[in-house]
């Protein structure tokens, strides 16, 4: 069993909302403990003084963003459910957390289930879902018996099923344990696989979750972060919420920090007040002692790199000009992308000079040709294609001409396949090669013979 | 989409130029209807849409709007401005609407092309000397017209089983495969026999049957042709014949009243296969596997090559001259067939006329259990042929007790029968011992053995002709080999035995028959054999409406309805 130890200090920089009390050490993940925090009063005021148009209202106010990767505005996903149609509509949390670097749904999962049930019941409330599910990653066999007891410690005190709090209104909640693949974390792949099928994800058009989702019904996906902040914008109102971060980049997140730092683990802190250079340096403690920065992956293993030293120029979108380095970049939704990479997941993986930058690609590549579902050409053929050549330069098989092909075989996945797994799995080669190309065309001259008879061998 | 919605023509501009293509129709079909090719391998026009090859990216474009007043956003010359959707967007899944703009032909097409082209080859393993497929595959036709031409893929190929057997007719060898799933489609969707499915991932996705399952349904074959490569191979035409080889004739499945529509391949006189034919509305793009083996019936070793008289080969000539002598001599009684073409149907009833209006006669009903898809309640291809020439006026019976009477009480002493072995419709062996009988078919069976004459005809691989099918549609036919050696050609056989009854010239060319059957048939007036439409003519079919045709529903056809639409 994966166990996840509490924190034995929360950094004074950190900003905790979603886990308030999650490494609280006489704080545990029962119902009892929940309520005596205050836990399922926004329910009851969502239940008992809200209209389910006043609860999307306040999320549109709020402008909190998705947590899973894209960070699409959660109000106006909402807003795009088809409510003519007569159908049922279901209500999903995506807790399929996937992507390599990311450890911040199991947090919650773990530590305050009952957190994430108040704030999937309000949000089914909200968009009068009837049923909702926790799709759970098939690899947290606990945070899954963790949520089912949740749930039925919540369906004993009337907060999930039939007549929630005397309101009338009921919703179901179960908790379905995925397929063991990443591509089960894409939303269409998601619903297939909660419909029984090979999780492939589904064309769009005209495959709209927000119209055709789970069982042809209209379908709301949010990730678990996204659905616990649901809570604390009922509690606190969606412009006080806003309020919070900056305008757009609203609310906390919490980041992941992974690699060669000093103190990885996650951080809960306020959008856009803290930088990369904040998490890496102050949180994360810095570097290991006589190491430098190589590089950053901002957002997850897909994100775009960042290679040392690099300035980022350009405009934002209220027209301020920025001239970042790494270290300067925004810790916030726009502040990666207007660094042309992205803050996904919020993953933060850090890479120093003691690691060999084409092993570090092959090793994402053998992780993204593995996790591919294999439905669509570019992405099937091209992910494994990338994972071999990356393999053979790391074994002292390298060639001049491969970082080359390497960028026009990640040109011809990228933006041409059914779902977003093609650019997960090109964006790592399209940057690597494009930042680090010395590192790609020094390895066709490193000695063959001395990377093929190590020890260590990329497979 | 409603029909007439469908039916709607609207206007978009394909590459630039304006085109009119049917409303509600995709990209591929739309551009198809104007002479454009948009390459594809998963889309199929009868299956569901998956997406999945990415082989037929498209530029889209719509003429952009004011969000606030909806008015046209136009450029500075006064042309509506286009709003090009920043990706490539597939155009199996994209609806055509009035004014859309694709292009087909742009670099970045090309390049998107080139890309797949490239991803589908890297695992292939190119084996096109030893494939089936070579010739009619679309790997090998897309890689020329779209590919790059040359290879830059080192690495070791994925490898995965070469020869599985799915069923009893189909072979897969998974290497070849590009995971289009059509044939997992089909099998949900067509066959309703979900048997296929992926397992593993990635690039090492492999096609494979469930557990404990195999493809062993009725419409197995149709994967193979729908398959876009050499993936599936049919079991029966593996490593037989290269395909570029084969000539290709229009012909009808004569299995039962459905009337699929087929093309036989054959070399030098010798089939090797037989595939579906498309028609809309008839059988799609599919047939049953009990059809496609039909053609084996040609060089069967009881195949009747020779005619006889008492068992002696003679000429045609003396036979046919000797069976008009015994039916002119006899009490005759008929046995037509609803296998028979229309036209040899009408020229038996024409010899029927001849030997004297009253002379009694049969046809053989065939009745089975249908599938409710493509293999009908009747396994007679054209009973409906006999009732509109007029040869029977009744509904066949697939036992001949009436005949078996009237031989037993001696009112019968003389049988012409046209493509029936008696003896499969009920009747005993030793009763047909008890008359002359004229045997005219093409196999040798119990019932030739004791025959006065035998006058061997070609099946209907080796002539021309029409079946009238199910929904009273007359389908054309033609002959794709020239048959054995001491044949008559066509109808010749039924013409000259025609002309020695009567003693009068008879035309055995189709179209002089046509014509007069145009004049005698009044469903028939005006049609001509050239003139039936490839997809055929439905005729009028409602003078039979009262007869107890067993027909259930099927693919494109409802009882009910039929003779109400053949109208």
């Amino acid at each position: 069993m994966i166990s996840t130890p509490k924190r034995t200090a929360v950094h004074p920089l950190e900003r905790r909302i979603i886990l308030k009390h999650a490494d609280d050490p006489t704080y545990d993940a029962s119902i009892a403990c929940y309520e005596r925090h205050g836990g399922y009063a926004e329910l009851r005021k969502a239940i008992g003084e809200l209209t389910p148009e006043a609860i999307c209202q306040e999320v549109m106010d709020s402008q909190v963003r998705g947590r899973g990767g894209a960070g699409f505005p959660a109000g106006m996903k909402w807003k795009f459910l088809d409510r003519k149609s007569g159908k049922p509509i279901y209500l999903i949390c995506n807790a399929d957390e996937s992507e390599p670097g990311t450890f911040k749904d199991r947090q919650i999962i773990h530590k305050d289930p009952h957190q994430l049930i108040e704030g999937m019941m309000i949000s089914a409330f909200a968009v009068q879902a009837r049923q909702a599910f926790i799709y759970i990653r098939e690899e947290m066999p606990h945070g899954a018996q963790i949520l089912e007891s949740a749930i039925e410690e919540a369906r004993a005190r009337g907060f999930v099923g039939e007549n929630i709090l005397g309101s009338g209104y009921s919703c179901d909640l179960v908790v379905h344990r995925g397929a063991a693949a990443y591509i089960c974390g894409e939303e269409t792949g998601l619903i297939e696989s909660l419909e029984g099928k090979r999780a492939y994800p589904r064309i769009k058009p005209p495959y709209f979750p927000a119209a055709l989702g789970l069982y042809m019904c209209p379908t709301v996906v949010n990730n678990v972060e996204t659905l616990c902040n649901v809570k604390h914008i009922v509690a606190m109102g969606g412009k006080a919420y806003a309020e919070i971060g900056r305008p757009g980049n609203t609310g906390t997140r919490i980041w992941c920090l992974s690699g060669m730092v000093r103190n990885p683990g996650y951080y809960e802190l306020e959008n856009g007040r803290h930088t990369y250079g904040d998490l890496i340096h102050k949180m994360g403690g810095g570097l290991l002692e006589g190491r430098y920065l190589q590089a950053v992956i901002p957002g997850g293993s897909s994100a775009k790199v960042w290679r040392a030293g690099e300035r980022f120029t350009g405009k934002l979108k209220n027209g301020e000009a920025f001239d970042w380095g790494i270290e300067d970049v925004p810790l916030d939704f726009d502040g990666p992308m207007a660094a042309g990479s992205m803050s996904g997941s919020g993953a933060v993986i850090v890479i120093d000079n003691t690691v060999d930058i084409v092993e570090v690609l092959a090793n994402i590549n053998a992780f993204y040709a593995h996790e591919s579902c294999g439905q669509c050409t570019p992405c099937r053929e091209g992910s494994l294609w990338m994972k071999k050549i990356t393999t053979r330069m790391a074994n002292g098989g390298a060639r001049k001409e491969d970082a080359d092909l390497l960028a026009s075989i990640g040109d011809q996945i990228a933006g041409r396949t059914i779902c977003a797994h093609g650019e997960a799995c090109a964006w790592p080669t399209q940057s690597f090669v494009a930042k680090f190309r010395d590192k790609f065309e020094a390895k066709a001259e490193a000695d063959p013979e001395a990377l093929r008879t190590r020890a260590f061998r990329m497979v | 989409m409603s029909q007439e919605n469908k039916d709607q023509q609207i206007r978009i501009y394909v590459d630039g130029e304006a085109v009119s293509v049917a409303a509600g129709a995709n990209v591929i079909d739309a551009v198809a209807s104007v002479g454009k090719e948009i390459p594809h391998y998963c889309y199929h026009p009868k299956l569901s849409v998956p997406g999945n090859c990415r082989m037929c990216l498209i530029e889209m474009g719509t003429p952009g709007r004011d969000r606030a007043t909806g008015e046209p956003i136009l450029n500075e010359d006064g042309s509506p401005q286009i709003m090009w959707v920043p990706k490539p967007v597939i155009a199996c899944a994209t609806k055509v609407s009035p004014d859309m703009h694709v292009r087909t032909e742009s670099e970045v097409i090309q390049s998107c092309r080139e890309g797949v082209m490239e991803f589908l080859l890297v695992n292939h393993p190119l084996d096109c000397p030893i494939c089936d497929q070579a010739g009619e595959c679309r790997l090998q036709e897309f890689a020329t017209d779209y590919g790059r031409g040359y290879s830059r893929f080192v690495e070791g190929k994925n490898v995965k089983p070469k020869r599985t057997r799915l069923g009893p007719r189909v072979m897969l060898d998974d290497e070849r495969c590009i995971l289009c799933s059509r044939c997992i489609r089909f099998c949900e969707e067509i066959a309703e026999d979900p048997v296929l499915g992926f397992i593993d991932r990635g690039s090492y996705s492999t096609l494979t049957t469930f557990p404990g399952k195999e493809l062993a349904n009725n419409y197995s074959l149709n994967t193979v042709d729908i398959c876009p490569v050499g993936a599936l191979t049919s079991t029966d035409f593996r490593f037989r014949m290269r395909v570029w080889f084969l000539k290709e004739t229009p012909s009808i499945d004569a299995e039962s009243s459905v009337g699929c529509n087929t093309l036989v391949g054959s070399r030098e006189g010798v089939i090797y296969r037989i595939t579906p034919r498309r028609n809309d509305a008839v059988n799609d793009t599919w047939m049953p596997d009990s059809g496609r083996v039909l053609y084996k019936a040609v060089d069967a070793d009881n195949r009747l090559v020779s005619p006889s008289i008492e068992g002696r080969p003679v000429s045609a000539e003396a036979a046919l001259a000797e069976a008009a002598r015994v039916l002119l001599g006899g009490k005759v009684a008929i046995v037509g067939s609803g296998r028979s073409s229309v036209e040899e149907q009408f020229l038996l009833r024409k010899i029927r006329d001849v030997l004297g209006a009253d002379v009694p006669t049969w046809l053989v009903g065939r009745p089975a259990e249908g599938d409710g898809k493509l293999l009908s309640a009747d396994r007679n291809p054209n009973v409906r042929g006999a009732l509109l020439t007029g040869l029977v006026g009744h509904y066949p019976e697939p036992v001949l007790e009436s005949l078996a009477g009237a031989i037993a009480s001696g009112e019968v002493d003389t049988i012409l029968t046209v493509g029936e072995e008696l003896t499969e419709a009920g009747l005993e062996a030793s009763l047909l011992g008890k008359v002359r009988m004229i045997f005219m078919g093409t196999h040798h069976g119990p019932s030739s053995q004791n025959a006065v004459v035998e006058v061997p005809l070609p099946t209907v691989f080796e002539k021309a002709g029409t079946f009238v099918n199910q929904q009273f549609r007359v389908q054309r036919f033609a002959a794709a080999v020239p048959g054995p050696d001491g044949i008559l050609p066509g109808l010749k056989a039924l013409a000259d035995l025609l002309a020695q009854l009567s003693g009068e010239a008879v035309e055995s060319h189709i179209e002089a028959i046509w014509e007069e059957m145009a004049g005698a048939v009044p469903e028939f007036e005006g049609l001509r054999f050239g003139a039936i439409p490839e997809t055929g003519q439905l005729v009028d079919g409602g003078r039979f409406a009262g007869l107890p045709f067993v027909e259930g529903p099927g693919l494109h056809f409802e009882p009910m309805n039929a003779i109400k639409e053949a109208r």
